[in-house]
């Protein structure tokens, strides 16, 4: 069965798309407490614009998703989470120099 | 339906006490977690080292499944003998549910009685379908012109009587141009259904490039080796590169050497700015596999005062 998609449904999260923390939570299945507990930690930084209004960038999605993860599978605390998630991402930027770096030999 | 060996999936033996079977867990959890492990496999791995540790860690699950006997091997066809279950009693100690994933066909049959799931983590009759998350893996020139390209969805759905189902849905969805990795495009209402008249969840693709024969991206960048002529390198040259978008005329600087970077702005990806593409020059010398090939390196070896390691300490 082939549905298509409608192009107005689709969006694209790009870098200038920002989410509310409710667009946060709800694409996380969390609940608020436990989002605001990572960006007290400082994985994620909310951009104020308005009076206790948040926005975050698009890439946030993707960070909380995998330590909301590692918490929930390996019993990793906030703090925990945050890091190997920072380490994650430093050990993928250095794979991708290296790959571009060992390029066609 | 296949047997699982549940102890050779977590490297025990089969008199490990549960101590050992909590830490060897503990330790194959990290090193297979599909956000550490860069396996392509790592998600099956992973859940079936949770399967296996459900019932080894649950002493009455435990016993129940030694009961099977230790002669069978891992794949081996198997049905469970009638009446396997009787002295046991399995309380719902429940799977640590992190999403809707079922476990083996072998696990159901053996414990399946008690462990359906409710099927919705919100309570209330009226409630949100489930946001499903998925990865689309397109191809560099999918991004570059866009694209439609067609998904097929391992979607959850939740029977009346409460067991969950795996149905497959096919989509065609529209590749943005210019989309870079990592980034996601939401489909809104694409996701779970919604229950007793919720709305439904959406669904999240996060893009994903196939490895290229020829280049590399990063970003919006992208990056390509190029092998060049020494006389090309050394002396200059107009020559052709390969671009996403065709190729173009590049001009190597003469004195060039491998490693070389040079910008040909706005050839990557589209976008606001459009990245650039990075050709990186690579000197690849001719075989000299012909006695003239070999009159002339000697003759370079003679008339070149050239030494490569001068620069290196001596001894």
């Amino acid at each position: 069965m082939i549905e298509w998609a409608d192009e107005v449904l689709a969006e694209l999260l790009d870098e200038t798309r920002l989410l509310s923390l409710g667009e946060l939570c709800r694409a996380c299945s969390a609940p608020a407490e436990t989002v605001v507990a990572l960006v007290e930690q400082g994985l994620i930084e909310p951009r104020e614009t308005g009076p206790g209004q948040w926005r975050f960038e698009a890439v946030a999605l993707g960070r909380v998703r995998t330590a909301l993860r590692l918490q929930a599978d390996l019993g990793l605390n906030p703090a925990g989470a945050v890091l190997a998630v920072e380490l994650l991402e430093e050990i993928e930027r250095l794979r991708r120099r290296l790959r571009r770096l060992e390029g066609s030999r | 339906m296949e047997y699982k060996d549940y102890y050779k999936i977590m490297g025990l033996p089969r008199d490990a006490s549960q101590e050992d079977i909590k830490r060897a867990y503990r330790k194959l959890a990290r090193k297979y977690h599909p956000d550490v492990s860069k396996e392509a496999n790592a998600e099956e791995r992973f859940k079936e080292l949770g399967e296996a540790y459900e019932v080894l860690r649950d002493p009455e699950k435990r016993a129940a499944y030694d009961q099977l006997g230790s002669q069978w091997q891992s794949g081996q066809e198997f049905r469970p003998p009638p009446g396997w279950e009787q002295g046991f009693e399995f309380r719902g100690g429940g799977y640590t549910e992190a999403g809707a994933e079922h476990f083996s066909d072998f696990f159901e049959s053996l414990f399946g009685g008690g462990f359906r799931t409710t099927g919705q983590r919100r309570g209330g009759f009226a409630a949100r379908g489930e946001d499903i998350h998925a990865r689309l893996r397109i191809r560099l020139e999918d991004s570059y012109h866009g694209a439609t390209r067609t998904l097929n969805l391992q979607v959850p759905e939740h029977r009346p009587d409460g067991r969950i189902e795996m149905r497959t849905r096919t989509l065609n969805v529209r590749i943005p141009r210019g989309v870079t990795e990592g980034q996601r495009i939401r489909l809104s209402g694409q996701g779970g259904a919604g229950i007793g008249g919720g709305a439904n969840g959406d669904l999240y693709l996060e893009v994903e490039f196939e490895p290229h024969p020829l280049y590399r991206v990063e970003g919006r960048d992208i990056y390509i080796d190029l092998p060049v002529a020494p006389w090309e390198a050394a002396l200059g040259a107009t020559i052709k590169a390969p671009t996403p978008g065709g190729a173009v005329d590049l001009k190597i600087p003469p004195g060039s050497q491998t490693g070389r970077k040079l910008r040909l702005k706005g050839r990557g990806l589209p976008g606001t700015p459009p990245g650039d593409e990075y050709v990186v020059l690579r000197i690849v010398t001719p075989p000299a596999d012909t006695e003239e090939a070999r009159k002339l390196y000697r003759e370079m070896a003679d008339k070149f005062d050239f030494d490569p390691r001068a620069q290196m300490p001596r001894g």
